[in-house]
């Protein structure tokens, strides 16, 4: 079925800002649906969705499948453990017994970049990346949108600091997509040596010094600092990052405007992100969850070929 | 033994770079050997005759770099479907790497390749041998067993030598033999995790990068271990601008160092990995398109003495994975001559005749290898071929068992006709 957004949402590089925009007016109406008593409207019933989670995750596997229970469909959720991955079957075999199986979405969550468009190409169901190894993540890239949005009404003409490890990060790649494509200004800040080499060819500005980040930037998304990427020598310690990267209540204090501060969690407290700043005023984190349920609601809606003007209209129920 | 029939080649162009030569003629082929050459020649009693009119006549290609899975992956590729394959591809040598299961590091071992490949019937299969037992990078192997045997050369192929001390010791020891020591060039804990060049497309991909500096850090420490010994290094498929350069370097000083590059090297870029596609996945991996352009350069320089095909067939079930987990490699031997043709010829970067240096006189000349050249007396190992016949690569026609290609589909230019070795036919597409 051919959808306004195509068969797949695997990522948002190759996404036009008019379907971005149409993803995140869409995700406005269905936000209010987690505010009620009873949180769910039938527009999937029927529809049945894996969530395939091949690396472990807590909160992006729970957001999908609030939204997709709120949207009534049924739901599988198949992870590592207990997956015949373990047994040695393949991706392909994967892809294979699940398309048996006639389903109609497949949410996959896997540590190697490309596994969402290797499935997507083998399988007539409908597939969204939850994350792909270093590549994207494109329904948080989509919720840090809808967040921004929110607060600042447009993000033309805004400036975004990525702060962190934007080496490592999916999320680093689908905000820097995403926000580019709406007309934000984007820049990223951290240790070179957790930045990719070529970095400048993103068409993103570079900051050494987190100091000038926050002197230039309307938002710092900061991105979890990855513990386990530190045996690999990446900084010298968790301490002389905080110092030189961290983003302190001292550091905000100097800053020329309100600065919004997100950050994709989970949070290592003290080492990128204090807890006075976690916990702020500034701090939008806790609103990037709630709308990480509404994005996700919109895109599973989007996909299951459901037409973007009646998205209001999806609110209340059968239609 | 039944006695060999003779065989006329008439009205080719011949072309050999070994001896100046470069003209229409036919070329008689009698008792395995190259008996005469140019103008017309008489039909001789009983003497096969094979039209060559509009086809170059050249000494057969040899290829100094692959992999025929045997001994452990016969399911990939056997020396007979390999043999096979490079007879198809105009290839009438092929050496094989040791990297296979058990690994090609003793007497015995070398022995068998030589068995299998003389069954095969097709291409002449020269073995390599292991630099280390076990390509381990511990201890070397019994070179002197291994020449005696029939190895043509050392290499640890698949794997760097990590130890500069091993490598000098194999480069020295190397000398007592007189054969090259084959280097795969790859500074291990820069590459590690790596699974495509690094740049743009595997930051965009999010994918882990093996920068050119992997190679080149090896490169010059291998150039520079060969001036310190005297040995004949031989770097295995060059990819970058700079490791040109430093061969470059190495040249003008006079040390002994040659060097191959790939086919894909010369005409495919990291650009080729978009979409995760598997069958632009090796090791080296693609480069950038200043990369491609500074190896097809030094082809046509000499700075690289050799086209090699690095062929590493792999099934397909073991390529049809992520991208990340899937194995490096993509076959070669049956589109070589045409990619080289396509990219290199066509598109005037080198003559015919360089060509045919780079893939058949040079490769017999630095490996000691019969073959190489159309002169009277020498072997007749010989490939016919037609550089302007255009042809779609169609995977599923090839002899080797691999399918894994990045050109399927592609029209190139330059189809293997017949392949002769040592007077006998073993490819024959003319009819």
């Amino acid at each position: 079925m051919s959808t306004p957004l195509g068969k797949d949402l695997l990522g948002l590089e190759h996404l036009s800002a008019e379907q971005i925009t149409l993803i995140l007016d869409t995700a406005e109406p269905l936000r209010e649906i987690s505010e009620r008593a009873i949180k769910k409207v039938p527009t999937l019933r029927g529809a049945t969705v894996v969530n395939l989670f091949f690396e472990a995750s807590t909160r992006t596997r729970i957001s999908f499948e609030f939204a997709e229970k709120r949207l009534s469909a049924d739901t599988v959720n198949v992870a590592t453990a207990a997956s015949s991955v373990t047994k040695g079957e393949t991706l392909v075999d994967t892809a294979k017994n699940l398309e048996a199986m006639k389903i109609d979405m497949v949410v996959i969550r896997h540590a190697s970049s490309g596994a969402a468009q290797f499935l997507a190409e083998r399988i007539e169901s409908n597939v969204i990346n939850a994350g792909d190894g270093m590549h994207e993540h494109p329904t948080q890239g989509l919720l840090d949108l809808l967040t921004l949005r929110r607060r600042f009404g447009s993000l033309k003409g805004r400036r975004v600091c990525i702060v962190g490890d934007v080496l490592h990060s999916r999320v680093a790649r689908s905000n820097i997509w995403g926000l580019t494509k709406l007309g934000a200004e984007v820049a990223v800040c951290g240790p070179r040596s957790l930045l990719p080499p070529a970095i400048g060819e993103f068409g993103v500005q570079v900051f050494d010094r987190v100091e000038q980040a926050i002197e230039w930037a309307d938002a710092l998304n900061v991105l979890r600092l990855q513990l386990e990427r530190m045996t690999a020598g990446y900084i010298p310690s968790l301490r002389e990052y905080n110092r030189v990267f961290g983003i302190s209540r001292e550091r905000l204090d100097r800053a020329p405007r309100e600065i919004v501060i997100m950050h994709p969690g989970p949070i290592n407290r003290g080492v990128e992100l204090d807890s006075e700043v976690a916990d702020g005023p500034h701090s939008v984190i806790l609103d990037q969850v709630t709308n990480g349920v509404a994005v996700r609601m919109a895109v599973l809606y989007l996909l299951a070929g459901n037409a973007p003007a009646l998205a209001e209209a999806a609110k209340g129920g059968d239609r | 033994m039944t006695e060999l029939r003779d065989v006329l080649l008439r009205g080719g162009r011949l072309l050999d770079p070994s001896c100046q030569l470069d003209g229409v003629g036919d070329l008689l082929i009698r008792d395995g050997k190259v008996e005469v050459f140019g103008g017309t020649i008489g039909v001789p009693d009983g003497a096969e005759v094979i039209d060559c009119a509009g086809q170059v006549v050249s000494p057969g290609f040899i290829d100094v770099h692959c992999h025929l899975r045997e001994p452990g992956r016969e399911d990939v590729e056997t020396i007979l479907t390999g043999a096979r394959a490079a007879a198809a591809g105009g290839f009438t040598a092929v050496c094989a790497m040791p990297n296979t299961d058990p690994v090609t590091d003793n007497q015995a071992a070398v022995g068998f390749v030589l068995k299998q490949g003389r069954a095969a019937g097709a291409a002449r299969v020269y073995p390599i041998g292991a630099i280390s037992i076990g390509q381990q990078g511990e201890r070397l192997a019994e070179f002197g067993e291994m020449v005696h045997a029939g190895a043509v050369a050392v290499s640890d192929d698949g794997k760097p030598v990590v130890s500069a001390q091993l490598m000098r010791t194999a480069l020295e020891y190397a000398r007592t033999f007189g054969i090259p020591v084959a280097d795969h060039c790859e500074e291990p804990t820069l590459a590690a995790g790596g699974a495509m060049h690094e740049g743009f497309v595997s930051a965009r991909l999010g994918l882990k990068g093996i920068p050119a500096e992997a190679e080149e850090i090896m490169a010059i420490r291998d150039i520079l271990l060969a001036r310190l010994t005297g040995g004949h290094v031989h770097l295995c498929h060059m990819s970058t601008k700079g490791s040109v350069e430093l061969i470059r370097w190495g040249k003008e000083r006079g040390i002994s160092v040659t060097a191959e590059a790939c086919p894909h090297h010369l005409s495919l870029t990291d650009a080729m990995v978009e979409n995760y596609n598997t069958n632009a996945k090796m090791n080296p991996p693609l480069r950038t398109a200043a990369d491609v352009e500074a190896v097809q350069q030094a082809v046509k320089d000499g700075t690289i003495d050799v086209i090699a095909t690095d062929h590493a067939p792999h099934h397909n079930d073991d390529k049809q994975r992520e991208f990340s987990d899937a194995p490096n490699g993509i076959i070669g031997l049956e589109t070589a001559l045409a990619v080289n043709v396509t990219w290199l010829v066509k598109s005037k970067i080198i003559s015919l005749a360089t060509l045919i240096e780079r893939m058949s006189c040079a490769p017999a000349r630095l490996f000691n290898l019969p073959g190489g050249s159309l002169r009277r007396g020498s072997a007749a190992d010989i490939t016919v071929f037609d550089p302007d016949q255009a042809w779609t690569v169609d995977p599923a026609a090839f002899l080797t068992k691999g399918r894994n290609t990045p050109y399927g589909g592609r029209i190139l230019h330059g189809r293997v006709g017949c392949t002769l070795v040592g007077g006998q036919i073993v490819h024959n597409r003319m009819g």
